[in-house]
């Protein structure tokens, strides 16, 4: 099937060469940081973790979200959903390459990356996060590619795909709990250090995942005669406004703690996200960027007149979509270092050449995401292939 | 730490096994162990913890020579790039070394000096638990470990860490060092994170820690476990606190005020 991906109108040639152009333009900046150190990177010794770890956990999020498609579809026989689960799937996978990438270039020696498994360390969660990230991509590869080869011979997949498929459902809720894990366990990190942060991590990816999953259709409706229907759209767009409506929830059951409590500790963060600290308040914007927009596109998702337009749903999944990476994305990680354990307020911000390797990764799931997509479309559309459309 | 009998009849069998034999099997097949074996460390304790008597901390230079001695016998270098600098050991204001014992008011004293953090060689080190390749590790003797040929440099144990002690080499260290001070002790290369080790290298030649040395009995070393120990004697006769001891990490260095 591969060969699919290899033939193709002159918008993708070219769609595919500016992918190829973003990552070249990475990877130079990452040879630069290979030989420099971190240090290019705008992370210090107060905030040791910056835009790569952060473009990691929002993206493990999409990547679990596609459950939102596989559990309906496979446990409840949400019918609807037949066509683009595998849409979900392929999603998943170009997801968690981002992530292994983005923890890849985020180790000061990569060289050494293998001694995760090397010495095997059960009580430290990144060995965790490690076992359950590659075994969600082989699920979802074994998984994507038998159905999708299924259908293209227009056979049902073979048997031993249904307990994967089954296995993947907790699999996936699995990757992003460990993920919360690699922060909500630290003492002295009051941010991170709230026992919700697992269900915060879902709710926001439930909202994002699918808000992009959304986006992604209507695209593939413009480009391509295929179309996922306007009943999974709907679908898609309920689960979207009830993790979404979950999220802001979730956000101020934590805001109470904080702020009823009384506890400076607690405190501190959020009043830096949302006012500044001490005189700093580099992400002040972006946290006010993120409140309003989400609360506008969680109105804009439940407002009967703007939520059956389809406009309208494009307008509240991108505002979606951007309001959480901003929340997750951008400010989860630095919030948890700020203030530092000496109570000092160190600041951060990406540098330019941190920028761009994270735009070559981003531009590397893409990549692989398009190439998918192509081939899964390209099966659905072939009238050879005795595919459902 | 040592080898015990069971240990040293496996390997003594599987060398059998390969045809090796003598001393050489050993280096083969647990390098260093052998010899490690052979050299009982001068210094043993069961459990090393330091008393910093802060009342003998006044002048800036009681700070500088204790501060010195330790960049000294590690190489440590001087970062151009200060918000990524390199600290094993440095000197805070009380409000920010002791954030969870704040009063209101405090004796001037207090509130205007400056005391020394390190790394708490803590006896529930959070840095241990979260290192994914055991790179960072905790010895029978109390010390917290770095393992600077084995780190990945994924900086979990800098968020780990509720002191901020440790530091990660941002960029080559080397570039840093005009030059190096102790021969004996390794440079480290970038990418790899490094703290306090209780100067392990001297306690194995039975010296005390360089900082301890340099303090002129501001700063005591010692076997916690000992009850004759003079840490012990010290904590007996002296109110002293710890660092954030709410957070159960149990820090075994302790500050006489």
């Amino acid at each position: 099937m591969f060969e699919k991906a290899l033939i193709g109108s002159k918008g993708y040639y070219t769609w595919v060469l500016f992918l190829l152009a973003m990552i070249g333009i990475g990877f130079a900046c990452y040879l630069y940081q290979y030989n420099e150190g971190l240090g290019i990177t705008g992370m210090n010794r107060d905030v040791s973790w910056g835009f790569y770890i952060a473009q990691f956990t929002f993206l493990v999020g999409v990547a679990a979200s596609a459950v939102m498609l596989v559990l309906p579809y496979y446990l409840h026989d949400v019918q609807v959903f037949g066509k683009i689960t595998i849409l979900g799937e392929f999603l998943a996978i170009a997801s968690v390459v981002m992530c292994i990438l983005f923890v890849t270039v985020d180790v000061g020696y990569p060289n050494r990356l293998l001694n995760i498994i090397l010495y095997p360390t059960p009580n430290s969660i990144l060995f965790w996060d490690f076992i359950v990230l590659n075994g969600y991509l082989l699920l979802n590869l074994f998984i994507g590619w038998n159905v999708l080869t299924a259908e293209r011979k227009a056979v049902a997949p073979p048997k031993w795909v249904k307990p994967l498929i089954y296995i993947s459902i907790p699999w996936a809720i699995s990757i992003h709990t460990v993920t919360a894990f690699l922060y909500a366990g630290m003492p002295g990190r009051h941010y991170w250090l709230t026992a919700i942060m697992a269900v915060r991590f879902l709710g926001s990816a439930f909202a994002a995942g699918p808000a992009l999953l959304i986006i992604l259709a209507m695209l593939v409706r413009r480009l391509t005669p295929f179309d996922a229907g306007q009943e999974a759209l709907n679908k898609l767009r309920n689960i979207v406004t009830y993790a979404m409506l979950a999220s802001i929830f979730f956000v101020l059951l934590e805001l109470f703690t904080a702020y009823y409590s009384n506890i400076p500790g607690h405190k501190h963060p959020f009043t830096y996200l949302f006012v500044g600290l001490e005189g700093h308040g580099k992400y002040v914007i972006w946290t006010w960027i993120s409140v309003v927009v989400g609360i506008a596109s969680a109105l804009l998702l439940i407002l009967p007149m703007t939520r059956r337009k389809n406009a309208w749903l494009l307008a509240a999944c991108i505002g979606v979509f951007g309001s959480l990476w901003i929340e997750k994305g951008l400010t989860l990680v630095v919030t948890g270092f700020v203030p530092n354990p000496l109570e000092h307020v160190v600041e951060y911000a990406p540098t330019v050449p941190e920028v761009f390797i994270a735009l070559g990764v981003w531009a590397t799931g893409f990549l692989v995401l398009t190439l998918l997509y192509k081939i899964a479309l390209s099966v659905k559309l072939d009238p050879n292939s005795a595919s459902v459309h | 730490m040592g080898m015990n009998r069971r240990e040293f009849l496996r390997i003594a069998g599987i060398a059998s096994l390969w045809g090796l034999g003598g001393k050489t099997a050993f280096e083969i097949l647990k390098p260093g162990a052998l010899e490690a074996q052979l050299r009982p460390p001068l210094m043993k304790a069961k459990k090393w913890a330091m008393v910093i008597d802060t009342r003998k901390f006044n002048a800036p230079e009681d700070f500088q020579k204790v501060i010195d001695a330790c960049v000294k016998a590690h190489n440590i270098p001087k970062v151009a790039n200060q918000r990524q600098e390199i600290k094993w050991i440095w000197k805070e204001k009380y409000e920010n070394a002791f954030p969870d014992d704040l009063n209101q008011f405090l004796p001037e004293p207090v509130e205007q000096k400056f005391f020394l953090v390190m790394c708490n060689h803590c006896t529930n080190p959070p840095c241990v638990r979260v290192c994914p390749t055991k790179a960072t590790f905790k010895r029978p003797d109390g010390i917290v470990m770095m393992d600077y040929h084995r780190c990945i440099g994924c900086r979990f144990c800098m968020a780990g860490c509720p002191y901020g002690s440790r530091s990660f080499n941002f960029r080559d260290p080397r570039r840093f060092l005009k030059e190096i001070t102790n021969p004996d002790y390794p440079t480290r290369s970038k990418g790899v994170v490094e703290k306090c080790n209780f100067c392990e290298e001297r306690l194995a030649k039975g010296q005390l820690p360089a900082c301890v040395e340099a303090s002129n009995g501001a700063m005591t070393f010692g076997d916690l476990d000992n009850p004759d120990s003079e840490v012990r004697k010290l904590l007996r006769e002296n109110y002293s606190i710890r660092r954030k001891p709410n957070l159960g990490t149990q820090p075994n260095v302790y500050y006489l005020i």
